[in-house]
């Protein structure tokens, strides 16, 4: 980017004293420009999508949201740096490909060398998009408890316990729960990692079904079956997704 | 120390069981020894009540070769030995007896008699002795028993007691740092707050690790830090936090186990006003509940939606176990949620002295 092109900046953090450091720190700078703060992680979703900020400072836990949930449905194309009191989450925030990562309270030197290297980035395209990497960065045996999806600058929460099924359209993925859909952009292959295989299986190249729906499986033509939700949906089932969905019953 | 002769208790049950001996040996000398009875009793009891002494010196020979350790052989060298030594004795003061009691016009003759019943003093004096033998190593075997005992109850005791300190010596890191973050905020724009926070840090981690090493604290002390950790907040959270306290002042005294309120509300802060972007309230209402019993009770609202926090539960279930450890049965622990409140109640044994 040319010299003379402000860094256009959002400070994410639901403290304000905690967003005032940043503030301060920050002013030291007059290429950058600080557009806005917010105190929880909708309003950083809304924001994001409003402004288009090149550079965004993220704290990790906050209300609505936590700073993961925001990165995943702002996508891929804001620099990022995490600031969190507690170093728990550092290895999961650079698989992330968050731009850095600070541990508050930091030295005036640490934020410039963070800031350093979100003007290298700034511009850049990174490598893989931040939802197949929140499904990859999960902890082996931990499994969503929700899903956000974004809706125009809306977010909306879908506990995995109310999604009934989800269904793959090209890049996307449908969510149905509580009778309404949702678009998501992520692959539904990832989504399928991010649930609990104890309640979701893969019937199907493109459904993912929650067990807890399934009323009844029957045959359907040759090779094929579809099985029955609750709410009468009827959903169609592969060979091989038959395959899995009998191993879980079989099993119970 | 002698195991029958260090408790009066048993000398006289040790000396109870040699009633019967006495009598048996009574009868041996009347009628195999050929005594006659008044001489038989004459000299029988005295002879008893001096064996029953020197048997308790089987304690010796037994604690020198354990049951477990000697050969056979060893065992039955070594209490054979004894036994002849301790009937020879024996057979020496019957003598003694019975030259002493000739001199008794009733006993006379009686030192020539006993000659022929020497043989069978010194049988009986050496299945005595062995009898006494097999009793030391009963006692012996018990009171190791016993020792095991009280070293494992000693042991379950001492790693209660650092299971106990080990749940309450947990200061959230989160808090901490977060705290210093803000005070490291301040330093610019209000040195003064930021003095006056590290001061309210400082009082809050000497409370609580002052409070760590004692068993039972009165509730006052407990509250205090509880203040002290809300004063700390207060200023992370400005408006965000808001407390409504209910405490009736004659509970103030009463003793409870360290840092069990503060990790509630803690739970409160973070599972609730950290949750909330406009805010939410901590409700605390300690009462007298039933005669006798501290009941507390802590509510806070939060957002049913909000991401779950890593740790979640932790405190709660740690609170649950000091409670079961310091009081079993006698202590009520209750979570309750309803819609966006959160609520827990707890109730023990109100005691005001150790």
């Amino acid at each position: 980017m040319s010299a003379n092109t402000k860094i256009r900046v959002i400070i994410v953090d639901d403290e304000e004293l905690a967003r005032q450091v940043i503030r301060e720190m920050l002013a030291a700078h007059p290429e950058v420009e600080v557009m806005a703060e917010c105190s929880n992680g909708f309003d950083a979703v809304r924001l994001v999508a409003e402004l288009k900020p090149d550079l965004i400072f993220l704290d990790i836990q906050m209300p609505k949201l936590d700073g993961f949930e925001v990165l995943e449905l702002i996508g891929d194309e804001f620099a990022v740096i995490f600031a969190t009191a507690y170093d728990e989450h550092a290895l999961r925030a650079f698989e992330f490909h968050a731009v850095d990562y600070l541990l508050k309270p930091f030295r005036a030197e640490r934020f410039e060398a963070a800031l350093d290297r979100a003007r290298e980035r700034i511009g850049k395209k990174m490598a893989s998009s931040p939802v197949e990497l929140s499904a990859s960065s999960r902890v082996p045996g931990q499994y969503a408890e929700r899903i956000v999806v974004k809706d125009g600058t809306r977010v909306q929460i879908i506990p995995v316990s109310k999604l009934d099924y989800a269904e793959a359209q090209d890049d996307y993925v449908a969510l149905a729960a509580q009778g309404k859909k949702h678009l998501k952009q992520q692959t539904i292959s990832s989504l399928e990692a991010a649930l609990d295989p104890k309640n979701f299986v893969r019937i199907h190249r493109s459904y993912v079904v929650n067990l807890e729906r399934v009323t009844r499986l029957e045959p359907y033509g040759k090779d094929t079956h579809v099985v029955t939700l609750i709410d009468g949906t009827r959903l169609p089932v592969s060979r091989a997704g038959y395959t899995r969905l009998k191993d879980f019953l079989d099993r119970q | 120390m002698h195991p029958i002769l260090g408790q009066l208790r048993r000398l006289a049950l040790y000396l109870f069981a040699w009633v019967p001996l006495g009598c048996i040996l009574t009868y041996l000398l009347a009628s195999l020894g050929g005594l006659g009875w008044t001489r038989a009793v004459a000299l029988a009891i005295p002879l008893c009540a001096v064996y029953a002494f020197i048997c308790l010196s089987a304690w010796y020979s037994c604690r020198g070769t354990p049951l477990q350790t000697s050969s056979f052989s060893r065992l039955a060298l070594a209490h054979l030995a004894a036994a002849v030594v301790a009937a020879c004795i024996w057979l020496v003061i019957a003598r003694g007896l019975a030259i002493a009691l000739a001199h008794l016009s009733a006993f006379e003759g009686l030192d020539q008699q006993i000659a022929k019943d020497y043989p069978l003093l010194f049988g009986s004096g050496v299945l005595l002795y062995l009898l006494a033998v097999a009793l030391h190593y009963v006692l012996l075997s018990t009171e190791a028993s016993h020792e095991a005992e009280k070293r494992e109850s000693e042991a379950r005791l001492l790693a209660r007691d650092s299971e106990l300190k080990a749940l309450k010596t947990q200061v959230n890191p989160h808090f901490i740092f977060n705290c210093l973050n803000s005070i490291s905020a301040l330093t610019t724009s209000d040195p003064a707050k930021a003095r006056e926070m590290c001061i309210l840090l400082a009082d809050f981690l000497r409370r609580t690790l002052g409070l760590g090493e004692k068993a039972l604290i009165p509730l006052r002390d407990e509250l205090a830090l509880s203040h002290a950790y809300l004063s700390v907040e207060q200023i992370r959270f400005g408006a965000r936090l808001k407390l409504e306290e209910k405490t009736e002042p004659k509970v103030l005294e009463c003793l409870l186990p360290p840092l069990l309120l503060q990790p509630l509300i803690e739970n409160a802060v973070a599972h609730g006003i950290a949750n909330l972007t406009d805010g939410g309230w901590i409700r605390l209402d300690i009462s007298q509940g039933a005669p006798e019993s501290l009941s507390i009770k802590i509510e806070n609202n939060f957002d049913p939606e909000a991401p779950r926090r890593r740790g979640a539960g932790i405190g709660l279930k740690n609170v649950r176990q000091r409670l079961n450890t310091s009081y079993g049965d006698r202590a009520r622990f209750e979570v309750q949620t309803n819609g966006d409140r959160f609520s827990v109640a707890l109730s023990f044994p109100a005691e005001t002295q150790v």
